[in-house]
């Protein structure tokens, strides 16, 4: 039998006093694409170190790939891949380098640790850059051979922590396809992100975490279902002429610069407000997204 | 775990050799910067000098000089790369971060790095001793050992320098490193017997390390070899075991928090 990636329960993390992880359970699944969906300070990073077999549990019970993190740290590692939050490649290194050096950290031999690096600078679209210092690099791409780098040793589990924080849409896009093509090849994938869209796009399942606690655990349209309404309509008031819109749809969430309507058919309730005399400077009506979920849970947005 | 103990330390070590294919020419440079001050000094200043008494024997100011040279250069080569690159692998480029996350230890690590500044060294030293051979500045076959004293002396400074390295916040605190070892360059009997200086500093001197180090190189060149040169090798010794054990537990502290 195939044990479970990642078996997490009432996990704990402290700093000094600080408790950066509070107690959390997970459970991932061979194969599966797990996100981790939460603000800054959240504890995903913190999560993710324990699991990688670098940062000791602090009290409640772990298990990665089946192995004890503080007993079978270097069994564990050796079927692991890591994608840290921030870059650290070699720079001294060429991008072929890095990952022929890595390969070999993991016991490959030169010639088969060639091959792999070249197979992977082609899987990550660099193979032109393959002979280039890494600090000639854009972000995109430094991120894209940090991920060529995790797979070197063709792990069961990839742990992918803010793979596309700080990249523009175009980069972000040809990560997620490159992540998307990985969990096709039936590699466990598991992600921490402030990003709803990412969730959306790579995640299977996911738990939203905020400040050290998971508050909610799903797929990304149970969540959905479970948490918030189909739709949403946001409005904006012209000032002198604000609404009171509480009783308007299923819940109001009164933001800075708009107020969001919680409601199952977005034009009905905004044909309402018109017909109301009511009409808001502007609207839209879009469907509900995993950031209406942390919002409901936790009254904060994601990104500030 | 023999086979691990070696095999992971020694892809630490192709890790560095890979690096610095390209920088060939700063590891060549180094190897001349004794042989500069041999010459600039000990041919240069002895003239002046002239010759001095070892163990109630005459040498020249080169003879002295050179196994002085050979240990501080021995120093020099370990303490650049246990400090300066080793702090942009702990805190900058986070070099040491990525090798902890594959199946490699701190100590495969710390091994690695170690025996990396030894193979350094200890080219720079083989290639100083080839020079001070052919000038004739060897008069014992106890200079067969030097090139051991010299992975000696470049193993205690590594430990002793990478563990200080682990304290520095940023590379202003480098800064330090220099007030440390240009005294210890210049005043470790390198260039003036241990009897020029005052009775007072005499036991300062005999506590640092490079003093030991130089004094052991001396011994082996000259053929003087006597108990004090096995106190020598003891003290280097006990400051590797010392300091290497130090590095361990301050890099888990740093690395594995
Ligand atoms: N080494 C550390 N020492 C002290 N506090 C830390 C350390 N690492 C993280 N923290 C704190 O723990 C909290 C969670 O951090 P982190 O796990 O990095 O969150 P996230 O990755 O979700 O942004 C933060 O408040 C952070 O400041
Ligand atoms: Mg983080």
């Amino acid at each position: 039998m195939i044990p479970k990636p990642v078996v997490a329960s009432d996990l704990t993390k402290r700093f000094d006093s600080f408790t950066a992880v509070n107690g959390i359970d997970l459970e991932l699944e061979p194969g599966e694409s797990f996100a981790m969906l939460g603000p800054n300070g959240a504890g995903k990073s913190s999560t993710m170190k324990m699991i990688s077999t670098v940062s000791p549990v602090t009290s409640g019970e772990l298990k990665v790939l089946g192995g004890d993190p503080q007993a079978d740290g270097p069994a564990i590692r050796a079927r692991l891949g890591v994608v840290p939050q921030e870059d650290n490649l070699d720079e001294a290194l060429t991008l072929r380098e890095n990952l022929m050096v890595y390969a070999r950290y993991f016991g490959l031999s030169w010639s088969a640790a060639g091959r792999k690096a070249d197979e992977l600078l082609g899987f990550t679209r660099l193979e032109d850059r393959a002979k280039d210092q890494v600090v000639s690099l854009s972000g995109g791409m430094k991120r894209r051979l940090t991920i060529a780098r995790a797979l070197v040793n063709e792990p069961d589990l990839v742990l992918l922590d803010e793979p596309t924080t700080g990249l523009d849409p175009q980069a972000r896009h040809l990560l997620w396809e490159r992540l998307y093509q990985l969990k096709e090849r039936g590699v466990t994938l598991l992600l921490t992100t402030h990003y709803m869209d990412e969730a959306e796009q790579l995640a299977d399942r996911l738990v939203v975490m905020d400040q050290g606690k998971i508050v909610a655990e799903g797929s990304p349209a149970n969540l959905i279902t479970q948490h918030v309404t189909k739709e949403v309509l946001e409005v904006r008031f012209a000032s002198g002429h604000e609404f009171d819109v509480t009783g308007l749809g299923l819940r109001t969430e009164p933001l800075a610069d708009r107020t969001l309507i919680y409601t199952d058919d977005g034009e009905g309730t905004l044909a309402k407000l018109v017909n109301d005399g009511h009409t808001p400077a502007s609207s839209l009506v879009r469907r509900a997204s995993l950031e209406d979920v942390f919002l409901a849970l936790t009254g904060r947005t994601l990104v500030e | 775990m023999m086979l691990a103990a070696v095999a992971y330390p020694y892809r630490v070590v192709e890790r560095n050799v890979v690096s610095y294919r390209r920088l060939w020419l700063v590891l060549v440079s180094a190897m001349f910067e004794p042989v500069f001050f041999l010459f600039g000094l000990g041919v240069g200043l002895g003239q002046l000098v002239g010759d001095l008494e070892w163990y109630g024997e005459p040498i020249s100011y080169a003879q002295f000089v050179a196994p002085g040279l050979l240990a501080s250069s021995a120093m020099n080569g370990a303490i650049f790369d246990m400090t300066f690159n080793f702090y942009y692998k702990l805190k900058e480029s986070r070099t040491f971060d990525a090798m902890l996350v594959t199946p490699l230890s701190i100590s495969h690590v710390m091994d690695g790095e170690m025996a990396w500044a030894m193979i350094r060294g200890g080219f720079y030293s083989v290639t100083f001793l080839g020079v001070m051979l052919a000038f004739g500045l060897v008069t014992s076959w106890w200079a067969v050992l030097m090139p051991l004293a010299a992975l000696l002396v470049g193993i205690a400074f590594a430990a002793m320098g990478s563990y200080g390295t682990t304290f520095a916040r940023n590379w202003q605190d480098f800064d330090i490193l220099f007030l440390i070892t240009q005294p210890l360059f210049l005043l470790s009997t390198t260039f003036f017997q241990l009897e020029v200086y005052p009775s007072w500093a005499r036991p300062i001197v005999q506590l640092t390390p490079l003093y030991h180090g130089v004094d052991l190189m001396r011994d082996l060149a000259l053929g003087s070899v006597d108990g004090s040169a096995l106190g020598h090798v003891a003290y280097l010794v006990a400051v590797t075991v010392i300091a290497r054990a130090m590095v361990n537990r301050r890099m888990a502290r740093l690395l594995l928090t």
